[in-house]
């Protein structure tokens, strides 16, 4: 049996949205810019796409720039704001447990004059709001902040983030990183406060390569691509039209019947959380309730190195990983688990099981009764 | 000392000089004295060359001509793609470019010689020496003569160059053969060595570091093909670990032509040992029944030693006492072309032939998995034998399957 339990690293890309891209490299494959109708087709995909992504946020068409990835719209929202709005002030705040495409824009723009506050979480990862309060300064001009964390799930007080921005000096900006959280969660910027929202493609069943920043209307940004001035200049480069394609029609498909498809990922997640709690030696970071994120369950394991319980799941058709995704080329110990003050002997003992649509309860059963065969082995042959 | 771009033959084309070499002299040395052999190295040589050029953009004709071998460029290719083919080749000493011309009389010759050192170095305050060799003895004129005659056309072509018959800044060889007449200048080094194929085969075992590739390449260097062993032990390593062994013996076949990776599955055999030895010597023993699962598919492949990156003193199952432990198995000869080398002796090896990047990729190996926290360093053969003693039940049916069970890659460069 297969089970892909790391949907949170990257999701298989849907058949539709497959064919979609394939007509866009085959049949409609010209230049958005070019004058011509080939390229008039082109830009109908482009067109289509954010109409589809505005929809599912409630947001206007021309708020949506398509970018390379979550990386880049992150670093496009950050760098792009913090030198536009430099002349009120240079102070930006996030929190500690951002993912490495936040965390190291930051570190770039302390190297440029800015001074950045990170934010403490509390235990199950949530920032604290009266730190929050504490660090808005009058030079503040930007506010980070994820939707949902990538290692452990945990879902941050968006709605009182912004409302305490609001009440303290409302001309900060906010932007929300949402790359775990959108698809997920229903995400009404407008309604939230949030001006500024990264997404990326492949979180959702869509291609790698390719995500989009929402921008509200009233923010002042700049590129940070320099080139043929498309997208109305915020974004350079001819657009990756394929990719771009398969974006609107995940975008679209991740929320359509999407109570339906959210109850079916709890599910999956209390039916997991229910089995871990049963296996001796366990410990689940973060809540598991349905205040916390659908797919994602962090887990230590008593005893057992992360990277031998990866590949020993492995080894009987379960993917997921180790911490964080992102880190795991060069494994650091994760900065969010440190935060929320996992103990020491168990940071390296810690994996991630991300689900997604396609996972059934079956599935989940399986992987916890491959958990309870494969733990006591595990455990008994150890380093030194 | 400027060296100018002009690469090549002397060839009028519409009036103007084509400047390409289109002819590489490859000089060898110690493959040259051996006797009634002589043959059977260069041949292995020409075969050697020509694998490696088959990877330059270019088609290259290899020939062998009395005692000379010659890489001839028949189309246009990439002179730096050529060179560094060439320069992976063990048994080259020397790649010369040379031009080669016609014997149209000596003035020709003559003419030739100024043009040569005309193209090739752009800024003439320079020494030189003419060193000329007659290898068909009925030319005009002999060596000495021609070295001084050639050495006055040059001294009056170019009135800033001077003769230095001690340390010229520029050696001027030329050749008179017996259908052309070779000139050249530049000694580009090869790696020396001797022809893979020349001296048998041996098996490497090669983990993920930065030690046995460089041994592998040490051994490949004095003519022995390799094979390779390497040990895994999932779910304990990964299968990127795997891959990097791969890409290591990749880049060691640059050198030492395909090597045909064994990919030994340890796990079983680590957990048994982990079982039922004492915790402290489990590296020497692990290390034991690596040597002889190595040298169990080295005779079955024809290999003739073992090949090892230790290093005395390096970690603890490299102590005198542990080598000695580990030896002991073996019925082969071990060979341990490092043995002597510091570390940073063997990162200069490794990073020189471009394989320390990869060495230093962190994947675990199964050596360091289950390492104890205080290993022995001094261990005792008669107490390690001892506790092998509690292995007898199985250990002879899990190495069988080991040995049958491995994988096989054919890792090319």
């Amino acid at each position: 049996m297969e089970v892909y339990l790391d949907n949170s690293a990257t999701t298989r890309v849907l058949p539709g949205v497959k064919d979609l891209m394939v007509e866009a490299m085959e049949a409609e494959y010209g230049n958005p810019s070019s004058l011509h109708k080939k390229g008039v087709e082109a830009e109908r995909y482009i067109k289509d796409a954010k109409g589809r992504i505005a929809k599912t946020l409630k947001v206007q068409d021309k708020e949506i720039y398509f970018t390379s990835g979550g990386t880049e719209s992150n670093n496009l929202a950050l760098i792009g704001c913090a030198m536009a709005n430099k002349r009120s002030g240079m102070h930006l705040i996030t929190t500690c447990i951002e993912h490495a495409s936040v965390l190291n824009p930051m570190h770039y723009l302390e190297e440029q004059g800015f001074s950045v506050t990170y934010l403490p979480v509390d235990g199950n990862g949530r920032v604290k709001l009266d730190a929050l309060e504490e660090a808005i300064r009058e030079d503040t001009i930007l506010v980070s902040v994820m939707y949902v964390n990538n290692e452990i799930g945990a879902v941050e007080p968006i709605d009182e983030i912004a409302a305490l921005i609001k009440k303290k000096k409302p001309d900060i900006l906010f932007h929300v990183d949402a790359i775990q959280a959108y698809g997920k969660m229903v995400i009404r910027p407008k309604r939230q406060g949030i001006d500024l929202l990264s997404v990326s493609g492949h979180k959702i069943h869509g291609p790698k390569g390719v995500g989009f920043l929402y921008v509200d209307d009233k923010v002042k940004i700049r590129p940070i691509l320099f080139g043929g001035g498309q997208q109305k200049g915020m974004r350079s480069g001819t657009e990756n039209v394929p990719g771009i394609a398969g974006l609107g029609l995940a975008a679209w498909e991740a929320y359509r019947d999407h109570e339906d498809k959210i109850n079916h990922l709890y599910q999956l997640k209390e039916s997991f959380v229910e089995g871990i709690e049963h296996l001796e030696g366990t410990k689940i970071n973060g809540l598991t309730g349905r205040e916390s994120a659908p797919h994602v369950v962090s887990v230590s394991f008593d005893g057992v190195r992360s990277e031998v319980l990866l590949h020993a799941l492995e080894d009987k058709g379960i993917y997921v990983s180790a911490g964080s995704a992102c880190s795991s080329n060069h494994p650091a110990i994760s900065s969010t688990l440190k935060s929320i003050g996992v103990r020491k002997e168990l940071l390296d003992s810690t994996i991630r099981f991300s689900f997604g649509m396609e996972n059934t309860m079956e599935e989940i059963a399986y992987t916890i009764e491959m958990l309870r065969e494969l733990l006591p082995m595990l455990r008994r042959y150890r380093r030194g | 000392m400027k060296i100018g771009n002009a690469v090549g033959i002397m060839k009028e084309e519409n009036g103007e000089y084509n400047m390409r070499f289109q002819s590489f002299l490859i000089k060898y040395a110690e493959i040259g004295i051996k006797g009634k052999n002589r043959y059977l190295f260069e041949d292995a040589l020409v075969k050697q060359i020509r694998r490696a050029v088959k990877q330059v953009e270019g088609t290259f004709e290899v020939s062998k001509a009395m005692g000379r071998i010659y890489v001839n460029a028949v189309s246009e290719y990439d002179y730096d793609e050529l060179i560094e083919a060439l320069q992976c080749v063990f048994g080259i000493v020397h790649i010369c470019p040379v031009v080669q011309i016609p014997d149209k009389g000596f003035d020709d010759l003559s003419e030739n010689i100024v043009r040569y050192m005309d193209e090739m170095y752009p800024d003439k305050n320079l020494t030189f020496k003419v060193e000329c060799r007659r290898s068909r003895k009925n030319y005009p004129l002999n060596s000495q003569e021609m070295n001084r005659e050639l050495g006055g056309r040059i001294l009056d072509a170019f009135t800033q160059m001077r003769v230095d018959v001690h340390h010229p800044q520029v050696m001027l060889k030329v050749e008179v053969r017996e259908q052309f007449i070779n000139i050249y200048s530049l000694e580009i080094p090869g790696p020396g060595g001797m022809p893979i194929g020349t001296n048998g085969k041996a098996m490497l075992l090669l983990s993920g570091g930065i030690d046995s590739p460089v041994a592998g390449y040490m051994i490949a260097k004095r003519g022995v093909f390799l094979d390779a062993t390497y040990f895994h032990a999932p779910p304990y390593t990964s299968e990127r670990a795997k891959q990097k062994v791969v890409d290591l013996a990749k880049l060691v076949a640059k050198y030492s032509g395909p090597i045909r990776l064994h990919i030994v599955n340890f796990t079983d055999i680590q957990l048994y040992i982990y079982d039922k030895c004492p915790h402290d010597e489990l590296t020497i023993i692990m290390r034991r029944y690596m040597m002889r699962i190595a040298e169990e598919i080295a005779k079955e492949t024809g290999a003739l030693g073992l090949v090892t990156g230790e290093s005395i003193g390096q970690v603890a199952s490299q102590t005198m006492q542990s080598l000695a432990a580990t030896n002991e198995v073996c019925t082969m000869p071990v060979f341990r072309p490092v043995i002597g080398f510091d570390k940073q002796e063997i990162v200069e090896v490794a990073e020189k032939i471009g394989t320390f990047e990869t060495s230093i990729q962190p994947f675990e190996d199964c050596c360091t998995i289950f390492v104890a926290k205080h290993p022995v360093t001094k261990p005792n053969v008669n107490v390690i034998r001892a506790s092998e003693k509690k292995l007898e039940e199985k250990i002879d049916e899990m190495v069988k399957t080991a040995i049958e069970t491995a994988e096989v890659v054919l890792c090319e460069a």
